[in-house]
């Protein structure tokens, strides 16, 4: 069986289109509110959600999404209430939608259950930065059996080891951090990431979105001629809480930006 | 990832290089102050009238900590492995001088991470890390203290791996630093085993230390855990079976906080289940969501969420015993250690104190008690008077 995001990925291949990836953390400020902005996502012409999970303690984050964590946090938004929403917004929307999370709620709920449930709900795949491929053998065997797709990071600093494990690991995408560091710092387009990508490249035909940093319509430009994708986050939370009448305007901006 | 095996080949390079060796030995004699006394509290055993109580000094290792061991052989790693930059997170504020320290004496630049709540209980450490040359920075996300600084830490290391090493302050987090960590601190009870040796004749009973990350606690107990260690006397009259390391009893001390039943405290084996943070899998004071909750101590060094690996897999093995002291406990600890030896502890150390304290009198008197004084208290001189309502 092929997953909803890699058919998602073939049909822009074909269009000779590259994925609108926003990112929205669930529960920020509230359930309800999510699920507004999914429905926005998708009538702005995004190609696949991410849905962040709240977590304690975000260590790949920067600031943005740090608070907007803390705020779901506090409406008492958990990793069980994530995956329960996902099947309220199932009733409502088609859009592939991947879970961001951290690996201890998941380890917590059991990878097993993890598994079932998202799958179940409509979860199409699942991103968790700390925890690396070498210690999620179990995990990747579950999530293929379920058709949930399990997708792993590389950064500017992997070497080519951490390559062929990470795309061999991955299915639906992998996720190429643009920069070393963590979600909403400044992207630097020096031509580095396309030395990164072409290596990439040779060791895979899956789909590369690129995330981390990306944050101008001009930016997402040329992030899209180099990728298959183009992951915006800390940008989308920024404008949701500071200006929301711009947000729309915003995301148009974005989809039509990659190409 | 790549970070994590460069610094295990440059660590396990070090263990075998030599040079790298003999300058450590140099910097522990010389500048560090190694060996520390192993000092016979003769007023405290007979206070509390039973066991004989020995404290191994690393208050007074240079800094006036423990940490100072693994801050040196760290910052020398970095050093070789052509790092600029070193960056540390630190509760108590002692490892951020540790390695502020280091920094100075290798020439690197050096950055702090510390919570706002311990910058405000470690005040004098503050100003210490700043005046040796380090930029120190508040972390005011989350709790405010230790695992929020090393969120904080490791977000740095991500952004500048480069150029930058991040020396991690405790046995925790991911593979090298446990065992690094450990290897570092691991000479105190090397020293401590022939220094018991050389005063008593034999090994001691009871080996005692606080537990928040748990680096003082594995650099006193390694050494008595290696099981190739030949008996010792005193040897029965044919001569053979001598006393064994196997026969020594370890307590690790958490912080009891207010007590368990509050849920303010930092007892993770009293309160905690089994977790994945920060990069390895320990106990850990979690919620049912896998959130990590907020702990409480008096003091900012045992006031952490997880526990070095190590540990709970020494517990499960049945050889280490853990309990814990309450703030009050410490408090009290802390007290009368200053009045009985002339010393005051760390609160952190005082921890161990307070559990000798429980224990000394129930033992006999020829027993042999080691407390790892892991550190100096006079960072916490404020705070205990603020406590006790005392203005300075």
């Amino acid at each position: 069986m092929i997953s909803r995001i890699t058919k998602t990925f073939k049909r822009l291949k074909k269009e000779g289109k590259k994925a609108f990836i926003p990112y929205v953390m669930a529960g920020d400020p509230s359930l309800e509110r999510t699920k507004e902005i999914v429905i926005l996502f998708g009538e702005c012409g995004a190609d696949i959600v991410e849905l962040g999970v709240p977590f304690s303690d975000p260590l790949a984050d920067g600031p943005t999404i740090q608070r907007a964590s803390e705020r779901a946090l506090k409406n008492g938004v958990t990793l069980r209430k994530v995956i329960s929403h996902v099947k309220d917004l199932r009733q409502i929307t088609r859009i592939p939608i991947v879970l961001m999370t951290y690996y201890n709620p998941v380890f917590k709920y059991g990878e097993e259950n993890f598994i079932k449930d998202s799958k179940d709900a409509g979860v199409d795949g699942v991103i968790i930065p700390d925890l690396p491929p070498d210690e999620a053998e179990d995990f990747i065997k579950q999530s293929r059996k379920a058709v949930l797709d399990s997708i792993f990071l590389l950064a500017p600093t992997s070497t080519e080891d951490r390559i062929k494990k990470v795309t061999k690991a991955s299915s639906g995408f992998i996720y190429y951090v643009s920069i070393t560091g963590i979600t909403g710092a400044n992207l630097l387009l020096d031509g580095s990431m396309d030395v990164l990508i072409s290596k990439i490249k040779k060791y895979t035909d899956k789909p590369i979105a690129v995330g981390f940093g990306v944050s101008t319509p001009m930016e997402a430009s040329a992030v899209a001629g180099l990728s298959d994708g183009v992951i915006v986050g800390s940008a989308i939370v920024k404008r949701l809480h500071e200006s929301p009448d711009e947000l729309k305007h915003y995301l148009i901006s974005l989809r039509e930006a990659i190409k | 990832m790549p970070a994590l095996k460069e610094l295990e080949e440059a660590f396990f390079y070090s263990k075998k290089d030599k040079e790298f060796q003999r300058e450590l030995r140099h910097l522990q004699k010389t500048y560090i102050g190694r060996p520390t006394p192993l000092y016979f509290a003769r007023r405290l055993t007979e206070h509390l009238g039973g066991a004989k109580i020995y404290l191994k000094r690393e208050d007074l290792a240079h800094t006036g900590a423990h940490k100072i061991n693994n801050a040196v052989g760290q910052v020398l790693l970095a050093k070789k492995m052509g790092k600029k930059r070193v960056i540390a997170e630190t509760g108590a504020g002692q490892h951020g001088v540790a390695t502020a320290t280091g920094a100075a004496l290798k020439g690197l630049e050096c950055g702090i991470y510390m919570g706002t709540e311990d910058m405000k209980r470690q005040a004098l450490n503050v100003f210490r890390m700043r005046l040796l040359g380090a930029k120190v920075t508040e972390v005011p996300t989350g709790s405010r203290t230790l695992k929020d600084a090393i969120n904080e830490a490791l977000r740095d290391w991500t952004t500048n791996v480069r150029t930058t090493h991040y020396v991690l302050g405790t046995v925790f987090g991911p593979h090298p630093f446990p065992v690094m960590v450990r290897d570092f601190q691991s000479v105190i009870g090397r020293e401590a085993r022939r220094q018991i040796l050389d005063a008593e004749g034999r090994l001691p009973d009871y080996l005692i230390a606080c537990v928040g990350g748990g680096s003082n606690a594995m650099g006193l107990f390694y050494e008595f855990l290696k099981e190739d260690n030949p008996p010792t006397p005193p040897f029965s009259k044919g001569g053979k079976e001598g006393l064994l390391d196997k026969d020594i009893k370890m307590i690790g001390v958490e912080a009891g906080g207010k007590g368990i039943e509050t849920g303010e405290h930092a007892a993770r084996f009293a309160g905690g289940s089994i977790g994945v943070f920060q990069g390895c899998k320990s106990y850990l004071l979690q919620d049912d969501d896998g959130n990590v909750l907020g702990t409480h101590s008096v003091s900012a060094g045992l006031d952490y969420a997880s526990i070095g690996p190590e540990h709970p897999f020494l517990k499960d093995a049945g050889r280490v015993q853990y309990t814990y002291a309450t703030d009050d406990e410490a408090l009290a600890a802390f007290e009368l250690l200053s009045r009985l030896e002339g010393i005051i502890p760390a609160l952190e150390s005082a921890h161990a104190i307070a559990e000798v304290v429980k224990l000394a009198p129930k033992l006999d008197q020829d027993k042999i008690i080691i407390i790892n004084l892991s550190g100096r208290g006079d960072k916490d001189v404020q705070h205990v008077a603020k406590i006790k309502g005392i203005e300075l």
